[in-house]
């Protein structure tokens, strides 16, 4: 509520320098996939996509302008959403050492990746 | 000066909320908050009816070791129904939606909340997602179970679980809305001299509840949509045919819904308080721990979701991880439970009816939280997982708690929701009979699922019926005891006894003003000058506020 009171008028200037900067971004992520840098693959995607999504927040979504209630709900959002990804992407790390056996999880993925699941056996 | 205030409160008395209109137009696109919250408590009741008559079914069919009143088939689909509307459509919005939208304002001393109009949109949108749950419902139901496990829920089911899907969807925004509305509004509009501190823990109960609709609803939104377009498009996020993973779906799935365990037992924890600091008149033992063991809860109940799937490969290491939190978690709650008990200790005890369901609460609770603690251990869980041990764990939780909770929070403030005194014999009688038929429900079930009967199963090994009967016997009792509230509380509307501002003494804004309240809640600017639950003050603020309206 209060932060109506303190309305920013951003400048159009402003509004046209992100657009440009989204522009890149996506023209960027079409560039590069163009490539197989391997396991980076996803990683620069997702840089590209996380930092474009950052620009649209602050800018298009005037929290940068916001009060500090509003900036710590956004940041509340984004630590329960890491909360998600870092919980459920850790089990899947270390599921396989489980099922497959302690050592063999230094080889996967990398190496060879489309072999086969490590392993069916014992399932 | 009673004398001289009398025309002042029937004045007041003479246009309030339910009296300024009677249209049904006015009704609908009401804007009031107090109404707004009526037309909720209206709905749910329906979908409580409905979930129950789900019930109803599924413990009269476990009456015989044969299944031999639903087909297997049938059977699948009226548990998963009785879940789905149970929990998304009756205990998700019960407290917060009915009791919160009423009584937030008033116990902030506002007019109404931060966006009135965002406040009656979250009620369409709840009536267009329960209206589409309604036709999914007549239209073949669904059989996954209210989890909606994939593969089966993705490729196999063949019922209705797209349109489930999209209805639960649709429902979350009504959550997310009141969640937002309620957060803004404990921000922004609290009367002059209500600190942080000074709120009712009931308001500190709403905001930790808030806090979980607004951070932890859209991740099952997205989840059930994810379902729905794995479903229709085959896109492969959750089977493996497809090159998903069904274990993610349970990743998803239980980080909203384990803390939506929270978003329905908070609320209940906020309404304990209150009527246990107004029925025993004493300030709540421990105040500051007691508001912040709440969003203690609200926050470590985001870290527990994964010891729902110590069976279902997740990563042990993982699956330590997730046990201890949820031990830890149990923390808050005790926190909760022995001050309440400290709070009870040598106060002025009256056994009305709200307190009856707060005693219950105290007791089915902690049964409920100590035997989650027995899931928590990855060990013992696995003997226990997916039996009726967990089925009578969580309605423990549920039943014995949330559902108490809000049967006793409205017992307390129907006299100002309503402006009537129920009977209070009748009162007393029912909550002793839900008590009894609760626990002969399902105190059988945690000895159930000990020797190993599976949950979802509608036939059974003939060892298991004697148990089986006494459950179904105790559902029958606890029938009749949620019936008498709705008989005895409609008739009060029409014969009950006119009710006084504040019926029980109890401190707090919301019983400053008349019963029911007047249009804006209150015909003067409220200030907040004691500490919360100051008792001793009471009597002054009434006296201080009679001569107010004496002048006026």
């Amino acid at each position: 509520m209060s932060a109506h009171s303190e309305h920013h008028v951003v400048p159009v200037k402003v509004y046209l320098a992100i657009f440009g900067a989204l522009m890149v971004g996506t023209a960027l992520t079409v560039f590069v996939a163009q490539f197989n840098f391997g396991v980076l693959n996803v990683l620069i995607a997702l840089t590209v996509a996380c930092i474009k999504a950052t620009l649209v927040i602050l800018f298009f979504m005037h929290v940068a302008y916001s009060s500090r209630l509003t900036k710590v709900v956004i940041g509340a959002g984004i630590f329960w959403f890491a909360i998600l990804i870092f919980m459920t992407i850790t089990d899947y790390r270390v599921r396989q050492d489980w099922h497959v056996g302690l050592g063999s999880l230094e080889k996967p993925a990398a190496e060879q990746p489309a072999a086969p699941q490590p392993s069916g056996s014992g399932h | 000066m009673e004398i001289a205030a009398q025309p002042a409160e029937t004045q007041e008395e003479s246009v309030n909320y339910l009296n300024v209109n009677h249209t049904v137009k006015s009704w609908l696109l009401t804007l009031d908050h107090k109404r707004i919250g009526i037309l909720y408590l209206l709905s749910i009741s329906l979908f409580f009816l409905i979930g129950g008559i789900y019930a109803s079914l599924i413990r009269l069919e476990l009456v015989t070791p044969r299944g031999d009143l639903l087909t297997p088939e049938m059977y699948n689909r009226v548990f998963t129904m009785h879940g789905v509307i149970m929990i998304f459509f009756f205990l998700i919005p019960s407290i917060p939606a009915t009791l919160g939208n009423f009584l937030l304002p008033l116990m902030l001393g506002a007019k109404d909340v931060a966006f009135p109009r965002l406040n009656l949109l979250s009620w369409y949108i709840f009536i267009i997602g329960g209206a589409m749950m309604m036709y999914t419902l007549v239209s073949g139901g669904i059989d996954t179970g209210w989890t909606f496990y994939p593969p089966y829920s993705s490729i196999y089911s063949n019922s209705q679980v797209t349109l489930a899907g999209v209805s639960i969807f649709i429902t979350g925004f009504s959550s997310i809305l009141t969640g937002l509305n309620f957060m803004v509004t404990i921000h922004t509009m609290r009367a002059p001299g209500l600190t942080w501190f000074r709120m009712p823990l009931f308001l500190w109960g709403m905001y930790s509840t808030s806090l979980i609709q607004i951070l932890g609803t859209p991740v099952i939104a997205i989840t059930v949509l994810a379902l729905a377009f794995e479903r229709t498009l085959q896109i492969g996020i959750f089977d493996p045919k497809l090159g998903g993973d069904p274990v993610l779906f349970q990743h998803m799935f239980w980080f909203y819904s384990h803390p939506a365990v929270y978003i329905m037992v908070i609320p209940g924890m906020g309404v304990i308080s209150e009527i246990i600091a107004s029925m025993t008149r004493k300030a709540i033992f421990g105040y500051h721990f007691v508001a912040f063991s709440s969003l203690a809860i609200a926050v470590f109940g985001f870290l527990v979701w994964g010891h729902h799937m110590f069976t279902s490969s997740q990563s042990m290491y993982q699956g330590l991880v997730f046990s201890l939190i949820t031990y830890a978690v149990a923390i808050p709650s005790a926190i909760k439970t022995f001050n309440w008990v400290a709070t009870i200790y040598k106060g002025s005890v009256s056994y009305d009816t709200p307190m009856i369901y707060a005693l219950a609460f105290l007791g089915l609770f902690t049964i409920g939280g100590m035997t989650g603690l027995f899931l928590a251990a990855m060990g013992l869980d696995i003997h226990l997982h997916d039996t009726y041990f967990v089925v009578a764990h969580f309605h423990y939780v549920m039943v014995g708690g949330q559902i108490i909770a809000y049967l006793g929070g409205l017992h307390f403030w129907w006299p100002k929701m309503t402006g009537r005194m129920y009977s209070e014999i009748w009162g007393r009688i029912s909550a002793v009979i839900i008590f009894l038929g609760f626990n002969l429900t399902f105190f059988p079930q945690f000895v159930l699922g000990y020797l190993g009967m599976p949950r979802r199963y509608h036939a059974y090994v003939p060892e298991f019926q004697t148990l089986h009967v006494l459950s179904s016997a105790g559902a029958s009792i606890l029938a009749l005891g949620f019936l008498m509230p709705g008989i005895y509380l409609t008739a009060s509307l029409f014969f009950g006894k006119k009710a006084e501002a504040n019926p029980w003494q109890a401190y707090g804004l919301e019983w400053q003003t008349a019963s029911p309240p007047p249009l804006e809640n209150f015909t003067y600017d409220p200030v907040v000058t004691h500490e919360a639950y100051d008792f001793d003050s009471v009597k002054e603020i009434q006296e201080a506020r009679e001569k107010v309206a004496v002048t006026a």
